[in-house]
């Protein structure tokens, strides 16, 4: 049975923990906002909506070097929903993978970032994604060469909801539990959104937890926004030995900005001054 | 031999080109514990499956999931192995383009795609298994290698050959029930070269694939009728040899390209770019599939239904031959 919210939830951070990293989520988002300014638009829904998983895995779990992108030992990480690239991009600079200066070039031919990313140009990118389930198979296939040459990487993989319409994710749901994938751990960014509307109202997905949990997989269901339920999973996923994890986030598109919540339209977005400051009031007022 | 091959074929005339393949690369895969087999339900068919009785635990098969096992292959390059993947080609090629391209070239991932059942080699199992248009396909895709083998000797060939090229290749091979071209291994075979089997100044025919052994056989027949006519083996498409086809258009000036695929996008396509990019004259030829798909049938019924065999070879040179060129001492100077 897939853990419940309740049940995900009795652990608990020390207080300073939970301090610590929802300081850095909110850094984060700022700083999105901001690459967002510069570059002209950005994928603002969904770059929010998946902020907190990777704060977590690259602040407290991922073996990883900034000073060393190309670090042999790693722990791999997939963004398979490439559009949130912008927020990844923004992560990865805020932790010091590349001078973050140059986020401000975000999205400029000159630039190394395109809303895409490029894993030959940007620093601690370890997969190019962005056509929607594409990435979940490389990742998958990152985790199982691991095991063939005995490194001792995991990889991290993060998909969305909207890649659950396309068939290959499920072939790949299906291939990880025959190969026992188990050194990978998938989030699902559940954020309810696609471009044109609301998931359940054009291709429902649901029961997800119970679909995927057929398909042979340990499946939590959290708050993908709740630091205490994200760390607690991502300790049960490793933990578990013989089925490949699956960690169902719920979250919300937009997260952090009051108008840009569940509002399809913030999809993809650009900010002028005027926006700009009034998301970041509303980021700070929290 | 130039490309590092360390054995011999027993019984090699017995054995099918795809039984060759399945062969070679479990034989490679003794040398090298890099390389990894996937396939999508068709160990026994695209013959990869000899791997597996050898090397079980490098051998993964996926089920009928084919756009998921490309993705994967992108993902098992990461920690320095080789994967080697075998389906149909119109599944390697067409259901999995999008894969292929974004997953493992633009990606840039060291991955061997081995396509069988091609062109129309799989004749009677009719259109949907027939692949016509891999070629084009494949050709278009940065950093993508495009080879086809002639026969299983040449598959043997490329098979090592992928192997030791870093990047990502595209090996299209037939159902396997093609004759000989070769009668053994000794012979010269390297990416991006092309062989000529028969020398001739009236006029070439560059070929790949089994139209490789048809267009030998046309060429021996005009001889008797006192035409000599070039063969060239373009084994690798991509990169394609450029210099070889100049060459055949300078000394030639008729040239005649015969494949099983569309004549759009493929070899003729290729050799009608350096041709036209070349600034000479030239009379060419395409012969394959005139934009359309193939209905089904034998092989051997369809390739003379696509006058890719070496009648309908031996017809087009015949035609062709009708041109005169006039004594041009300008020649080198055209462009």
């Amino acid at each position: 049975m897939a853990a419940t919210q309740a049940e995900a939830k009795s652990g608990g951070l020390p207080a300073a923990e939970l301090q610590r990293l929802t300081g850095i989520a909110k850094r984060v988002r700022e700083k999105i906002l901001h690459v967002t300014e510069k570059s002209g638009g950005g994928h603002l829904g969904g770059s929010f909506s998946q902020t907190d998983i990777l704060v977590a895995l690259y602040h407290k779990y991922m073996r990883v070097d900034p000073k060393n992108p190309k670090w042999e030992e790693r722990d791999r990480f997939v963004l398979s929903k490439g559009h949130g690239g912008i927020g990844h991009a923004t992560l990865l600079g805020d932790m010091g993978f590349f001078e973050e200066v140059k986020l401000e070039k975000f999205n400029k031919t000159e630039s190394i970032f395109g809303m895409h990313l490029d894993r030959h140009k940007v620093p601690g990118v370890d997969a190019s994604t962005g056509s929607l389930a594409h990435g979940f198979a490389i990742g998958l296939g990152f985790a199982h060469g691991a095991r063939l040459t005995d490194r001792k990487w995991h990889t991290y993989i993060v998909i969305s909801d909207g890649e659950l319409h396309e068939g290959t994710t499920w072939e790949a749901f299906l291939s990880g539990a025959q190969f026992k994938i188990t050194n990978a751990t998938v989030f699902v960014d559940f954020n309810k959104l696609t471009i044109d509307g609301f998931t359940a109202q054009i291709m429902n997905v649901e029961p997800i937890d119970k679909k995927i949990e057929a398909f042979g997989w340990y499946v939590q269901r959290i708050d993908g926004h709740d630091f205490n339920q994200i760390c607690e999973a991502i300790e049960n996923a490793a933990a578990e030995t013989e089925r490949p994890s699956c960690i169902i986030c719920d979250t919300v598109k937009g997260k952090g900005v009051d108008f840009m919540e569940n509002q399809p339209k913030w999809h993809y977005g650009g900010l002028d001054n005027e926006l700009a400051a009034k998301a970041l009031a509303a980021l700070r007022k929290g | 031999m130039a490309i590092g091959l360390t054995w011999n074929i027993d019984d090699a005339d017995h054995m099918t080109q795809g039984e060759i393949y399945g062969e070679v690369l479990t034989r490679l895969g003794s040398e090298n514990p890099k390389i990894v087999a996937l396939t999508a339900d068709l160990a026994g068919s695209t013959k990869i499956g000899a791997f597996q009785k050898k090397h079980a635990d490098r051998f993964f098969n996926f089920g009928i999931m084919e756009t998921n096992m490309m993705g994967w292959a992108s993902g098992l390059a990461e920690s320095g192995l080789i994967p080697v993947v075998s389906t149909f080609a119109a599944f390697a090629a067409l259901r999995c383009a999008e894969h292929v391209r974004t997953d493992i070239c633009y990606n840039k991932r060291n991955v061997k795609i081995i396509a069988t059942h091609s062109g129309t080699s799989f004749g009677p199992a009719g259109t949907t298994h027939h692949c016509t248009e891999d070629l084009a396909v494949m050709r278009a895709i940065a950093g993508m290698t495009v080879i086809v083998p002639a026969d299983a000797f040449e598959t043997a060939k490329a098979t090592a050959a992928v192997i030791a090229h870093d990047g990502p290749c595209y090996v299209r091979i037939g159902r396997s029930f093609e004759p000989p071209l070769w009668k053994n291994l000794d012979f010269d075979w390297e990416i991006g070269k092309a062989i000529q089997l028969r020398e001739g100044t009236d006029c070439t025919v560059i070929a790949c694939g089994p139209s490789v052994l048809e267009a030998c056989d046309a060429s021996d027949r005009a001889k008797a009728r006192g035409l000599a006519v070039r063969v060239l083996d373009m084994h690798t498409i991509k990169p394609l040899d450029k210099d070889a086809v100049v060459r055949a258009l300078m000394d030639t000036r008729r040239i005649i390209t015969a494949e099983d695929h569309n004549v759009l996008g493929g070899l003729g396509s290729a050799v009608a770019e350096v041709i036209a990019e070349s600034g000479k004259g030239c009379v060419l030829r395409r012969l394959g599939m005139q934009d359309r798909f193939s209905p089904h049938g034998s092989p051997e019924d369809l390739q003379h239904m696509h006058k890719i065999d070496a009648d309908g070879i031996e017809e087009t040179i015949a035609e062709v031959m009708k041109t005169d060129f006039e004594a041009d001492e300008d020649w080198e100077d055209e462009v």
